[in-house]
């Protein structure tokens, strides 16, 4: 240790001049903020709920059921992505479709998101398009287990993500949902 | 009678309510101050009626949360001791303010008002006498507690009382001499005085080295970082480990007050109290020689709100150090309040009596 620093008060005085400092820019900053500029940034906080980064377009998050032009599913219940789930939280439960050009459509489709690892295996797995990750919907938590278990009509009535990378449907679950 | 009486009251109220409020105030400062120092944005949450306002409902929040938690005692605890020790804690912080002036005498209506809760001719020795007292409640509560890290937090503070308050007595002793009072009154007046023609005689600038000791050993007796030997959050949780609720909350607050009461001893004792540069009763006389005149009134009002703006600035400095420097280890805080602070402010009285005796008398 040099004298100086043995001295501590000139490291004192350093140390307090680089926090001071830090204080100035970044107060003046938020000054600057709050009388409109926005280029100016105090911190590099993103206040979370309200805002948002944008996702990538690769992210997989909560998974979704594409729909037909008449509504139904385009899943033709195939059970592809229940048998290369590696977690087995799809079951799935075929019923005939109305329509007799299409062999079959689920009758339940229910994935449990507790047990779901979100490898993207069932997106891969899926011959017709039907099942995606892509409705950049990150919080689907619950109060019970049970309120994990997504199905179909739940799964069906998301959206994909919108183009400035937020999510466009509402979570569909409360997270105060006990059953 | 019932005038002289409302006066009294009213300098107390004035005292009691700067004091308080700024010391509630300083847990958001502290938040606050720190976040923007670390690139964070600090708490702003808590609102009322979706308003915000920069986070300041928080220490409203924290009050209510504090109130309304469980009252916890251990079951061998020394009951009385232990409710004693917050309130002893809170109450010589208090009023460790009230001999500290905070402006020139106010004449109104041909009646004269001192700005000073309390008028004592030994004032310095007061603030002193309660600063040193505040401790008693850091001991019982250690004590009271019956929990060896509660114990443990309370001799630490005693230690760091003992080694701190001796520099803050012997650093103090340089600006007695220059000023020749122990009046805090008496002592912002003299400040007030032109070194040259031109640079004001605050205590920092007759008395350097006693400012920079008077500033370690005061932030010392806050007990807060750098100097928190007797909290010790990551060691021995501290003198309050077993408190919780509103007592908690005093033992905070008690830290938050003893941050006030420092800043305006500096203030008073270094930073001229309330004089501002080159303001004399009727108005500003520069050196230059131009005069400025301004009416009574305006210029009570400017010495009060000086003094307000320099506690303030000094509050900053201390929390300044608090969120930059890292904690002493017991030991360094030991050795700095008797190897460091101690014989410095010893050569400070000799070198000040020298100099006092060479120049003849008081500093002028």
């Amino acid at each position: 240790m040099r004298l100086a620093q043995r001295f501590y008060l000139l490291e004192v005085l350093q140390g307090v001049l680089l926090t001071a400092g830090h204080f100035f820019r970044n107060m003046g900053a938020h000054v600057a903020r709050s009388f409109g500029s926005r280029t100016a940034h105090g911190a590099v906080t993103i206040q979370y709920p309200e805002e948002r980064r944008p996702y990538s377009p690769r992210l997989r998050s909560l998974h979704r059921l594409v729909r037909r032009e008449d509504g139904s599913p385009r899943c033709v219940a195939c059970m592809m992505c229940e048998t290369v789930c590696p977690a087995r939280c799809i079951y799935i439960v075929a019923t005939e479709h109305p329509n007799p050009e299409i062999e079959k459509m689920p009758e339940r489709f229910d994935i449990d998101l507790g047990k779901c690892v979100f490898c993207g295996y069932c997106v891969e797995a899926c011959p017709e398009d039907a099942i995606r990750m892509d409705t950049g919907i990150l919080e689907f938590s619950s109060y019970s287990r049970l309120g994990m278990i997504y199905t179909k009509e739940m799964l069906l009535s998301l959206e994909p993500i919108g183009a400035d990378g937020r999510p466009t449907s509402p979570v569909p679950i409360p997270a105060n949902r006990t059953v | 009678m019932i005038l002289d009486l409302g006066v009294a009251f009213a300098r107390v109220f004035f005292v009691m309510m700067f004091v308080l409020n700024l010391g509630g105030l300083l847990g958001w400062v502290e938040r606050k101050q720190s976040a923007i120092m670390q690139d964070r944005i600090g708490a702003n949450r808590a609102s009322i009626f979706g308003f915000r306002v920069l986070g300041l409902f928080h220490p409203l929040a924290d009050a209510i949360k504090l109130l309304t938690k469980e009252d916890f005692r251990p079951a061998r605890a020394d009951r009385f001791l232990f409710w004693l020790a917050p309130f002893v804690s809170v109450f010589f912080a208090l009023v460790a303010f009230a001999s500290i002036p905070f402006g020139d005498t106010l004449r109104l209506g041909g009646r004269e008002f001192q700005l000073q809760a309390v008028t004592l001719n030994v004032g310095v020795l007061y603030v002193f006498a309660m600063l040193s007292l505040g401790v008693y409640g850091v001991m019982m509560a250690g004590w009271a507690s019956s929990n060896n890290y509660a114990l443990l937090g309370g001799q630490r503070a005693a230690a760091l009382m003992i080694s701190t308050e001796i520099a803050i007595g012997a650093s103090i002793m340089g600006v007695i001499m220059v000023y020749g009072s122990l009046n805090m009154q008496d002592i912002v007046r003299g400040q007030g005085r032109l070194l040259a023609g031109w640079l004001p005689a605050w205590g920092i600038v007759t008395q350097p080295l006693a400012f920079i000791l008077f500033l370690t050993a005061g932030i010392a007796s806050t007990k807060r970082a750098p100097f928190d030997t007797p909290e010790s959050e990551s060691e021995i949780i501290g003198y309050f480990v077993e408190y919780s609720g509103m007592k908690a909350g005093m033992f905070m607050m008690s830290d938050f007050l003893g941050t006030v009461v420092i800043a305006g001893m500096v203030t008073a004792l270094f930073l001229g109290g309330w004089q501002v540069p080159y303001l004399l009763a009727d108005g500003f006389h520069f050196p230059w020689g131009a005069v400025l005149a301004l009416p009574h009134p305006a210029v009570a009002g400017l010495q009060v709100g000086s003094f307000i703006l320099k506690v303030c600035v000094m509050i900053f400095i201390m929390m300044l150090v608090r969120w930059t420097l890292p904690r002493f280890r017991y030991d360094q805080a030991m050795r700095l309040g008797w190897l460091g602070l101690f014989p410095l402010s010893i050569l400070n009285i000799v070198v000040t009596g020298a100099v006092l005796l060479l120049i003849g008398g008081k500093a002028s």
